[in-house]
């Protein structure tokens, strides 16, 4: 299992795109609404939570077709499902190697796109720690919209009309604790909500992608 | 360690391509499958390596013993080759890739990465896996494509060392691979064309 | 005698044939009665004004929402357990039935909330499960569409809708959470005394009944229409194998 793990983080830091793709795109997203609302602090301020959290959720979208459908290409898919590691550890794997190639770079880059995005001071520490309790499940929950259709040929826009409504209460109890944080009130709710949906996820999601996955391959 | 299948259905696509197939296959034998293009032979390999199920009859084999090898190698190009067969090594649980290398002559390329490798040493990369899984019933889809006479050799003379060693080898294919097997003409189990499947069946 | 036989398709075909006309006219007939009850003969209420009578819509459109996502539900169940085809197939029916059921909930509230809110369109908890909800249908409808394989498709659709169940109860709550709103609380509740009053109330369950029985109407004619599909299809694939 960990030696997947590593071929995938291998495969992602060789083959470039992996870490950067997703950092850039986070950070055109935040770069851009200043942009379109306008610079003045306060709004700016007043968005900053919800924009971080639809950035982050947009960027770890834009690389979740590539969990799969790559090895289901080059036949690795085929061999790993006879191989002896059962299918749902090589789905929760391959959702951590993700994790590790997006949720996480995009959690340590938070912050200094929070600046620009003028996010209260008592913010940051909130914004991390939502990010990094959040983020996991979306991986997952990504990792189940890509089994689903990792068999299609143009799966990639029907991947995300799947996976968005799926995103929702990750989104709304993450941008949540980041609001409450910033403006000074108990985050105590969405945080264990969060982390409730990431661990609720993280168990019971590979079963469900592990079937997905076996029933694309026959 | 036996493979024994009896009366084994399969389909592609919903629809039955071969009903009835027996036969069994013991340690320290090969069988080879013939027959036509779009007989069924795949359907056929991947239903005995669980890929799919089964339209019907059983497959009679011990757990964690069979090692597949379709078109595809599962290769990852920006892997060097002894990256891409330590890696099924530790799927495998196995240690040491040597024996590998050596035995479809990869020694001298173990450092250069897979996708600067021509088709039919990739083929070679792909089969040499096989050595790595340790795993004693070799389930084969045309291993031989785009390999060169001289690799064909060197994949007879693996088979037959695998088969020496107590294994056993279920190979598709169309060519000959330089030792004497049973062999067996999938065409006989092609399925009645009438038949679809049970759900359509009730329909008509 | 089991219940188990309908699954057979030329079974349930011939079932549905039969019962089609009578459904579909009990549909016709309660519908028209309930919505001519309440469009005409109903006072009009001193604060809503005309406007509230949009409800012999909105409020049973809003519950076959729901309840065609349900019946989706248990379908695949069944479908998952016990392969029954036309299972699959009937989940299969209903979807754009229930994504037709969520856009009509939709638009009547929105036209029904310009005069009452003062807007079309409000976060409110109730109008974004909707939303969320309408996603969803949208996302089950593509999956079926974008598969070639049927039974790969019923598969995949069936774990999509299990999860997606799930999913959707959770962002309720989490909608909730977010924007405590301002529609008015349910229209009908059996443990609750504010409830809407009864000259409305008789209506509104007519119009209810009526829903009901449109639905199951339109599912059994869009089940014998996919059943005949499949059909099609597999005679067609025998006629290419010769």
């Amino acid at each position: 299992m960990i030696a997947l793990l590593v071929r995938d983080l291998t495969l992602a830091i060789r083959a470039g795109g992996g870490f950067g793709l997703g950092l850039a795109f986070f950070l055109i997203v935040v770069v851009l609404v200043p942009f379109g609302v306008g610079p003045e602090g306060e709004i700016l301020s007043a968005i900053a939570p919800g924009i971080l959290w639809v950035g982050a959720l947009l960027s770890c979208l834009l690389s979740l077709d590539r969990i799969f459908a790559l090895d289901f290409e080059d036949g690795s898919l085929d061999l790993l499902a006879t191989a002896p590691i059962p299918l749902e550890a090589v789905v929760a794997m391959k959702a951590v190697a993700h994790w590790l190639t997006t949720g996480l770079p995009l959690t340590l880059a938070a912050p200094v796109l929070g600046l620009l995005m003028n996010l209260d001071p008592a913010g940051y520490s909130w914004l991390v720690a939502s990010l990094a309790l959040g983020t996991p499940a979306l991986s997952m929950i990504g990792a189940f919209g890509a089994a689903l259709t990792v068999g299609l040929k143009r799966g990639g826009l029907l991947l995300s009309l799947l996976v968005l409504p799926l995103y929702v209460p990750t989104l709304i109890f993450g941008a949540e604790t980041v609001g409450r944080g910033a403006d000074g009130m108990a985050t105590a709710t969405p945080m264990l909500m969060l982390a409730g949906i990431t661990l609720a996820t993280l168990a019971l999601l590979p079963f469900a992608a592990a079937a997905a996955i076996r029933i694309n391959l026959r | 360690m036996e493979l024994a299948v009896s009366d084994l259905a399969c389909a592609r696509g919903g629809v039955p391509v071969l009903e009835g197939v027996n036969f069994t296959l013991a340690g320290g034998e090969a069988l080879l499958l013939r027959g036509p293009n779009g007989i069924g032979k795949t359907t056929l390999l991947r239903t005995l390596a669980g890929l799919q199920p089964a339209l019907a009859g059983s497959v009679s084999v011990p757990p964690e013993a069979m090692a597949y090898a379709a078109h595809a190698d599962g290769l990852k190009a920006t892997l060097s080759v002894a990256e891409n067969l330590r890696f099924w090594a530790r799927i495998f649980g196995t240690s040491g890739i040597d024996a590998a290398l050596e035995g479809f002559n990869l020694v001298e390329l173990a450092d250069r990465q897979a996708h600067n490798l021509s088709a039919g040493q990739k083929r070679r990369l792909g089969l040499a896996r096989l050595l790595v899984t340790g795993r004693p019933i070799w389930v084969l889809d045309e291993p031989t494509v785009s390999l060169d006479l001289a690799s064909v050799a060197l994949f007879g003379d693996a088979v037959r060392r695998h088969l020496d060693g107590g294994g056993a080898a279920l190979i598709a294919t169309h060519i000959d691979l330089g030792f004497t097997a049973r062999e067996l003409d999938v065409t006989a189990f092609r399925a009645a064309p009438r038949r679809l499947d049970a759900f359509d069946e009730a329909f008509a | 005698m089991s219940l188990w036989e309908y699954a057979n398709p030329q079974k349930f075909t011939r079932t549905a044939s039969a019962l089609l006309p009578y459904v579909g006219g009990l549909a016709a007939l309660c519908l028209a009665v309930g919505l001519g009850w309440g469009f005409f003969l109903t006072p009009e209420a001193a604060n809503f004004g005309s406007t509230v009578k949009i409800i012999y819509i909105h409020v049973p459109a809003a519950l076959m929402a729901i309840n065609a996502w349900l019946m989706m539900l248990v379908a695949s169940l069944i479908w998952l357990v016990r392969r029954h085809h036309v299972s699959a197939l009937a989940a299969r029916a209903a979807a754009p039935i229930g994504l037709t059921m969520t856009l009509i909930a939709l638009v009547t509230g929105a036209i029904w909330g310009e005069p009452m809110w003062g807007t079309y369109w409000a976060w409110d908890p109730r109008l974004t499960s909707f939303l969320i909800l309408f996603l969803f249908y949208l996302g089950y409808i593509a999956l079926w569409e974008a598969i070639e394989n049927p039974d790969a498709a019923a598969d995949l659709t069936s774990v999509l809708c299990l999860v997606g169940s799930v999913f959707a109860v959770l962002s309720r709550y989490a909608v909730n959470f977010w924007n405590q709103g301002l529609h008015q609380g349910a229209s009908l509740s059996l443990d609750k005394e504010e409830n809407v009053a009864d000259v409305y109330y008789q209506p509104l369950l007519l119009c209810i009944a009526g829903f009901v029985l449109l639905f199951v109407a339109l599912v059994l004619l869009r089940t014998r229409t996919e059943i005949r599909a499949r059909r099609l299809k597999a005679l067609i694939a025998r006629e290419r194998m010769g």
